[in-house]
């Protein structure tokens, strides 16, 4: 099971902050991807390649994911 | 202390933070809500933020600027929620005992929060709408990517 965070405008486009999602590892985050476009209700509005996070770090989409990690999803940044 | 808040930003406090003896150079930098001719009148921006990320990176980064520069002293603060037109939402402050250093560990460090750090801002508009904004500056089109 992982925690999925939507933020930002990812939030307002999906509906939702967060979401606990079953994935069958081994994953990447490329699959997290996938299957929250696939599984989630409004998940398509989600970028088929967005920025992403996981455990508070940047990752690329090829990076494993585990149980129990925390896969935040972020819109182009805009900070400073 | 974290390094966001929702407070006005202090820039005395900030270089406060950095102050050391052995320092001879401080640099200030504060970016600041801007209203200017070709931006459709924003009275004020909202940042949101993904906050327990932005500490932590704020930490790698802040530790990358102390391993080019190791006798810099590097503070930062980013104001999340309203900030209005003219106001700082983000202050870093550099001191290092000469100027180059103090000026490059500033400049790292802003450079590397545009990249890196996990904040997003939403420009309120004098005719009452309210839009994301792009990393180019420009209002986000609405919808998916």
């Amino acid at each position: 099971m992982v925690r999925l965070r939507f933020l930002a405008r990812y939030a307002e486009l999906l509906g939702r902050e967060e979401a606990m999602l079953d994935v069958p590892l081994p994953a990447t985050v490329a699959d997290v991807v996938r299957r929250v476009r696939d599984e989630i209700p409004g998940g398509e509005r989600l970028p088929e390649r967005p920025m992403a996070a996981l455990n508070l770090k940047h990752v690329r989409l090829d990076a494993a994911v585990g149980d129990g990690d925390e896969v935040a999803f972020l819109p182009p940044l805009a900070g400073g | 202390m974290g390094h966001v808040t929702t407070e006005p930003i202090s820039p005395g406090a900030l270089v406060a933070l950095v102050a050391a003896p052995e320092c001879g150079g401080t640099c200030l930098f504060l970016g600041t809500v801007r209203d200017g001719p070709k931006d459709g009148g924003v009275t004020g921006i909202e940042y949101t933020a993904y906050e327990a990320m932005v500490d932590a990176e704020f930490e790698r980064i802040l530790a990358e600027a102390r391993r080019q520069w190791p006798d810099a002293r590097v503070a930062v603060r980013h104001r999340l929620g309203l900030v209005p037109t003219e106001e700082a939402s983000i202050g870093i402050a550099a001191a290092a005992p000469h100027r180059g250093e103090a000026f490059a560990a500033c400049r790292y460090v802003i450079e590397a929060v545009k990249q890196r750090i996990p904040v997003w801002k939403k420009e309120l508009r004098t005719d009452g709408s309210a839009l994301w904004v792009d990393p180019q500056g420009r209002p986000a089109v609405v919808g998916p990517e």
